[in-house]
């Protein structure tokens, strides 16, 4: 790979949308040209500038309520589509129902002509199908800890008498994941435990259980959800988060290294 | 399917996004004021467009939607919008935190700027790659634009940010 090939590629590979061969082809041109490292290196700073300092802004206090009473109000008064808007938040204003419809059509059928995605075998993908169910769950329903500690002396031994293995517990404060706590969960028809990091805004659900496979680190994207997957030590371990994959990486990495 | 399912569904696959629509709506319209009539509309709208919905990912589908609201507010309501403030106060989001903050201030101020200052087209892209975390085929799905367009607006969209960033106050390059 040349320098003009390796620069069209690098943000690319900063997002982590690069193809493994690619990926491997472009970090091999890194190692040894010092100027295209030093322009990787500057947009990855930008980004992390990005990340760190813009704001996310959250949902005020109250929205939730008032737009579950809205769309209360809007099933049980007007249940068919073509129907006038309940009630409008402040204002009122007619809208532009055809192009917006014909926008979404191009959108879904964008969505449909893009297919980047991983293809895994049927049963991993009911796997995946549940665990992520199962995070958005524990999302939704607030119940996201049965243990909420960021001690890893007080999760682990949480888990005792609760299941039938003792997951390893490790905080990752250090490493930007900070332990939040675990939960048990059932998944792939067993009990298993489900660790919670938090990572800025984010939250990761780490699933454990035993398993004598021994799989290839492998990743997929279920909903907008990332999920990467492996195993060490007899146990098999998934990741699953709305967080890049990149920084989900991370995270697994750093988990990794307290495993040797 | 009954209509308090369809309800109780749209409720729970779309209510977990609400971050998500409040961010980005706050982040096209530039004011709290604009963001709350654009995310409550873009809810109900969303609830009228539900039966189109087929299991697809929910994130991106209602944040289409929100997008195309925003737009469609911002063009009805054009006068009504709050013009980007200069001295960069439109940062409402405070998190106290170790670091020194006169630095962290300073520096989460000047990458607000920046970002509010990028035209919409590149601003909206590079809100939902760095704080949505959105592939690049969900941004091609969320602002209906091919996914090679999408590469080339967020290549814009940091070559510019960096330009202001760099620039500092001085250097209006809108």
């Amino acid at each position: 790979m040349n320098c003009d090939q390796a620069l069209k590629l690098l943000a690319t590979h900063a997002d982590g949308e690069l193809g493994l061969p690619h990926a491997s082809e472009l970090e091999a041109h890194l190692q040894g040209c010092a100027d295209c490292r030093a322009q990787f290196a500057a947009l990855t700073e930008l980004r992390a500038g990005v990340r760190m300092h813009a704001a996310y802004h959250a949902a005020p206090a109250g929205l939730a309520t008032r737009i579950r009473a809205a769309l209360e109000r809007e099933s049980s008064v007007a249940p068919s589509a073509a129907s006038a808007p309940a009630e409008s938040p402040r204002r009122r204003w007619t809208w532009a129902w055809p192009q917006i419809g014909a926008a979404l059509a191009m959108a879904f059928a964008l969505a449909w002509s893009v297919g980047l995605y991983l293809v895994l075998p049927g049963a991993e993908e009911s796997l995946e199908k549940e665990l992520v169910a199962s995070h958005v769950r524990a999302l939704m329903a607030d119940h996201a800890l049965d243990v909420a500690s960021s001690d890893q002396h007080t999760v682990k031994p949480w888990f005792n008498g609760k299941l039938d293995f003792s997951p390893e517990v490790t905080d990752l404060a250090a490493q930007g994941f900070a332990l939040a706590g675990g939960r048990l969960d059932y998944v792939g028809g067993r009990p298993v435990a489900a660790l919670v990091y938090l990572h800025r805004q984010h939250r990761i659900n780490l699933y454990v259980w035993p398993s004598d496979r021994n799989d290839a680190p492998a990743g997929a994207t279920r909903q907008g959800y990332h999920l990467l997957h492996w195993t060490r030590n007899a146990m098999s371990y998934w990741a699953v988060s709305d967080l890049n994959p990149v920084e989900l990486a991370q995270f697994r990495d750093a988990l990794l290294k307290t495993m040797r | 399917m009954a209509e308090e399912n369809k309800a109780q569904r749209f409720e729970a696959l779309m209510l977990p996004h609400l971050d998500a629509a409040w961010n980005l709506a706050r982040w096209l319209t530039r004011s709290d004021h604009d963001a709350e009539d654009v995310v409550q509309e873009a809810f109900l709208r969303a609830l009228r467009f539900f039966e189109g919905f087929h299991g697809a990912q929910s994130r991106p589908w209602l944040l289409a939607i929100v997008r195309n609201t925003a737009y469609s507010w911002m063009e009805k309501n054009r006068d009504a919008t709050v013009p980007l403030a200069e001295d960069g106060s439109h940062d409402g989001v405070e998190e106290a935190g170790p670091e020194t903050l006169a630095m962290r201030g300073d520096a989460r101020r000047r990458v607000n700027d920046a970002l509010a200052r990028l035209p919409a087209e590149y601003r909206e892209v590079m809100v939902l790659r760095e704080l949505e975390d959105l592939s690049y085929r969900e941004i091609a799905q969320v602002a209906a634009i091919p996914m090679g367009t999408v590469m080339s607006r967020l290549a814009r969209g940091r070559k510019l940010l960096s330009g202001y960033l760099a620039g500092g106050e001085k250097e209006r390059i809108r």
